[in-house]
């Protein structure tokens, strides 16, 4: 792999099994600087695995993944976070127990030890950029609503504004539009065009109108290894993925 | 400590042979516990007291039979054995209606109720039975032991409990493995949505699993009176070394529950000849959770994808 | 928000903090003989342990039964010391061995043991108090919850770690005193701990360090702290991806709670003058939680009245009909968890708190506030909804 920007991700050779199924097998995979890659594939084409394997949310059997110079497979989750990841669930998981402003502030990537947490304090700075989040994410009315009373695509916003606060190096989206209003999908892929700005990000999506809406190059995956990557046209020509997609 | 080889082996042998009677209820007891918290994943704190009553029913059925004379006092354990299963289901299903089924989505809460339903039955035997322990007549066939040598010997009643376990075991893996019932089970806990919609009547397949480990309990609690004499607290006694044999034995597992209930009972129970019965239980306990440490999830669960 | 001092004197916390401290400081005093003052006091000894089972278990939903272990720490380390000073060679002249505890002397021992020795200390009794139960706490929380060890498995392993201490204590009865316990305890400093003047003192100081323990609670659940402890109880695994390690946030407020049973040992050593295993046992820890669930899981200041109300109710009931107090306190159990799953607290929030405020606001004695004004975290149905 040739490239002119220097590489922020390098998976390699990245195996896992689930009692001895194996969902990710042999699996390379390599994202740049500022990079918006979209990952599409079929059900349990291991996407998903790969997502949570990146953050730590599974461990792997073997292989390697490199943040820079960091392997993050030796990491706990919430290091991997303070190294720079940030990851956004296909259900949208946000904390319903507290309102939309506290969700924001327990994002904020200030605090995050007990005592760093005991002694915060919410500063006009804090404030401010929770503020101009809330605004960016459509939720400035709802700030003091519990978010539990949240739409789900309003749900879906709030958690990536909760990644946005944390000012991530590299985004992980899982189907970030699953279960939204065409209106509110419009809404989200104009926000995705924002926040991708700076960063790179590592999109699965199903909805291939939204695909092409924001995917430069895409990376198609089946049975836990790579089927062919590209541009979104040389992708979608490729006789093995219609194979993976009409076939059998 | 000097011991001769032999000796060693006879002191192993002999405490082997007591820690297989313990081994025995301590395995009927958790095998109830399995389905249940298993399956379920209901915490059961009252377990222990439907063991009692299971050893209550039997010490009724006793006391009943010893008026019918002699053949009866000989042969009636053959229908305790049903009967404490059969109470312990029955109230099991009464106490899965009435409280357990408000509590499904609340796993620590229901840990705390069904801790509030062991007081009231532990009060509930004293005010019957009164507080005075109970055992029922043995009959004769159980009296005695084998001898196979000069050092060794088994009681009988305890080989009796053995052959219970290994029955009430067998059938309990027929049930869960083998039948269709067993498959709704297994369904329903792995998809309860799933399974209602393919016809599966999910609430009743709860129900029964509950009152199916409890009367398993039950039947734990017939082969107690034939170790031990039974008194209201004598659940309280079981219930914390049977929870550790469940989660021990990877919950759900039933191979893992039989092997974790044999490792730890041998293990006290050799355990309690060199170093005395409170030391023994201790150390018993200190290397399980010290193993629970490095496999939370158990001695025999596989990766799963979470 | 964030402002510890406003919560502290904002108008949710303050009343209420002051309705109960009228009631503990100048009702109790002024209505009860030394007597009924020292029940009230060893009441809210085990009070020390249900505020600290709030923080754990209601905010952190970390279900221990094991809270016995911390209270007999506590509880233990102040007899140890009591019993010592009792212990000097003239008042044991009697004995084989003068000058050590007389239940090791039963026991055939002949020398103090080697972790009695410091307990001659005040200070370092003192220091044991406020520090052992807390590390305690923090080492078995390291051990279970960098495991990730969690709910009812956490709850069990509790249980059985206090099973352990327990038979330790019973089994090793010429070190600790055995199923009798600790026993006999006369003074401190030379103080006679059984005069009335020493009841009150003793009464007062509980109190007061009682209030102390609640406005650490309510000033830790007011930080971010707090906040992510609730995070984290409601939805753990989404915690750790905001870039929090779940582990050291579960151990530190359970060792805030083993740091708080721990003095409410002590306290409950000085006011009775005994210590004994039948009051850290199995049934005792889930007795605590008794209370703080009677009181409501998410009310400090309900902590202590279950705790009182549990007391006093055990106290009548066994006296009347002893067969009875397990029937009704098994049956109180069963309703509180089934039907007011946030205790006394939660039933005045839904049932009480709405009248109270709408006469304060008839009586003009409060502008108008919206209904929505009751603290998020208390509200059973929210709360309720965010558990799922």
């Amino acid at each position: 792999m040739t490239t002119h920007t220097p590489l922020l991700l390098a998976v390699e050779d990245l195996t896992v099994s689930f009692d001895g199924f194996k969902a990710i097998e042999g699996l390379n995979f390599y994202v740049d600087t500022g990079e918006l890659r979209v990952v599409i594939g079929p059900n349990g084409a291991g996407k998903t695995t790969l997502l949570d394997l990146i953050c730590g949310k599974t461990k792997p059997t073997e292989g390697s993944i490199k943040f820079r110079d960091t392997e993050l497979t030796r990491l706990r989750e919430h290091q991997i976070v303070w190294k720079g990841v940030g990851r956004k669930f296909q259900t949208p998981s946000v904390y319903e127990g507290l309102t939309v402003y506290e969700n924001l502030e327990v994002s904020y990537p200030e605090g995050k030890t007990v005592f760093g947490a005991l002694l915060f304090k919410n500063t006009p700075k804090v404030d401010r950029k929770i503020r101009e989040t809330a605004e960016a994410i459509f939720l400035t009315d709802m700030l003091e609503r519990p978010a539990s009373e949240l739409s789900h695509g309003q749900k879906q916003w709030l958690e990536i504004g909760m990644l946005l606060i944390q000012d991530p190096e590299l985004l992980l989206l899982d189907e970030p539009v699953a279960g939204m209003s065409v209106r509110e999908r419009e809404l989200t892929a104009d926000l995705l065009n924002r926040i991708t700005e700076g960063r790179s990000v590592i999109v699965i999506e199903h909805d291939m109108n939204f695909v092409k809406q924001i995917a430069r190059k895409v990376t198609v995956m089946h049975q836990g290894k790579v089927l062919a990557e590209g541009d979104m046209e040389t992708v979608q020509s490729d006789p093995r993925v219609i194979e993976v997609y009409l076939g059998h | 400590m000097d011991y001769s080889m032999q000796d060693l082996m006879a002191i192993t042998a002999m405490q082997g042979f007591a820690g297989l009677s313990f081994f025995s209820v301590l395995l009927l007891m958790a095998l109830g516990l399995a389905i249940i918290f298993g399956q379920m994943r209901v915490i059961n704190m009252a377990h222990g007291e439907f063991m009692v009553l299971g050893a209550y029913t039997t010490y009724m059925v006793s006391t009943l039979a010893s008026g019918l004379g002699p053949w009866a006092t000989e042969y009636y354990i053959l229908l305790a054995i049903p009967l404490a299963f059969l109470s312990a289901f029955l109230f099991g299903m009464l106490i899965e209606v009435l409280m357990i089924r408000h509590l499904y989505h609340r796993p620590l809460d229901t840990l705390l109720a069904t801790w509030g339903l062991a007081l009231v039955m532990q009060q509930g035997f004293r005010s019957i039975f009164g507080a005075r322990e109970v055992s029922p007549s043995t009959p004769s066939w159980l009296e005695g032991s084998w001898r196979p040598t000069p050092m060794i010997d088994i009681p009988i009643n305890g080989m009796a409990i053995m052959v219970l376990t290994v029955i009430v075991t067998l059938g309990v893996v027929w049930l869960m493995y083998r039948s269709r019932w067993g498959l709704r089970v297994r369904s329903t806990m792995a998809s309860r949505e799933m399974s209602a919609a393919v016809g599966i009547n999910t609430r009743w397949v709860d129900r029964l699993t509950f009152a199916l480990g409890c009367g398993v309990a039950g039947i734990a609690g017939a082969a107690f009176t034939m170790i031990s004499s039974t008194g209201p607290t004598s659940g309280t006694l079981y219930i914390v070394d049977t929870f550790l044999v469940v989660v021990f034995g990877g919950a759900g597992s039933i191979s893992g529950t039989v092997v974790s209930a044999f490792l730890i009972a041998q293990g006290q129970s050799i355990l309690e000849f060199f170093l005395g019965s409170s030391m023994a239980k201790v150390t018993t306990l200190l290397v399980i959770i010290a193993i629970l440490m490095m496999r939370p999830e158990g001695l025999f669960k596989s990766k799963v994808r979470r | 928000m964030n402002n510890a001092l406003q919560m502290l004197l904002g108008k949710k916390g303050l009343p209420g903090l002051l309705i109960l401290a009228f009631i503990l400081l100048v009702v109790f005093p002024l209505t009860m003989d030394v007597d009924g003052l020292n029940l009230t006091g060893r009441f809210l000894a085990f009070a020390f342990v249900a505020v600290g089972l709030v923080l754990a278990w209601g905010y952190g939903g970390l279900l221990s039964l094991g809270q016995g272990l911390f209270f007999g720490i506590g509880g233990y380390a102040m007899a140890m010391y009591l019993k010592l000073e009792a212990s000097t060679p003239e008042a044991t002249a009697i004995q084989t061995t003068p000058g050590i505890p007389d239940f090791m002397d039963w026991n055939q021992i002949t020398s103090l043991p080697w972790f009695w020795e410091p307990f001659h200390s005040l200070t370092f009794t003192v220091l044991a108090i406020l520090t052992l139960p807390a590390l305690f706490a923090a080492f078995i929380g390291f051990a279970l919850f960098t495991r990730r060890v969690s709910g009812v498995f956490f709850a069990i392993i509790t249980q059985a770690i206090v099973t352990i201490a327990t038979i330790l204590v019973i089994g090793q009865q010429g070190y600790t005193g055995g199923v009798n316990g600790i026993t006999d305890l006369r003074t401190l400093k030379g103080w006679d701990i059984h005069t009335d003047q020493a009841l009150v003192v003793f009464y007062f100081a509980t109190v007061v360090l009682l209030f102390a323990m609640i406005a650490l609670g309510m000033w830790v659940l007011s930080t971010k702290y707090g906040r992510i402890l609730m995070a984290t109880r409601d939805q753990e695994n989404r915690i750790r991806y905001s870039g929090y390690s779940v582990a050291y946030f579960k151990i530190f407020i359970f060792a805030l709670a083993g740091f708080m049973s721990g003095i409410g040992g002590a306290m409950f050593t000085l006011q009775v003058g005994f210590m004994s295993p039948s009051i850290i046992g199995i049934i005792p820890s889930i007795e605590f939680v008794i209370f703080a669930a009677v009181g409501g899981r998410l009310s400090l200041l309900g902590a202590v009245y279950g705790s009182l109300l549990v007391g006093y109710a055990r106290v009548t009931f066994a006296e009347a009909f002893p067969q009875l107090w397990l029937f009704l306190i098994g049956a109180v159990f069963i309703a509180v968890v089934m039907f007011a799953p946030y205790g006394l607290a939660g039933l005045y929030n839904t049932h009480v708190r709405p009248r109270v405020e709408a006469f304060l606001v008839r009586m003009g004695w409060r502008p108008g506030a919206p209904p929505s004004d009751t603290p998020r975290a208390i509200d059973p149905q929210a709360a309720q909804e965010a558990r799922k």
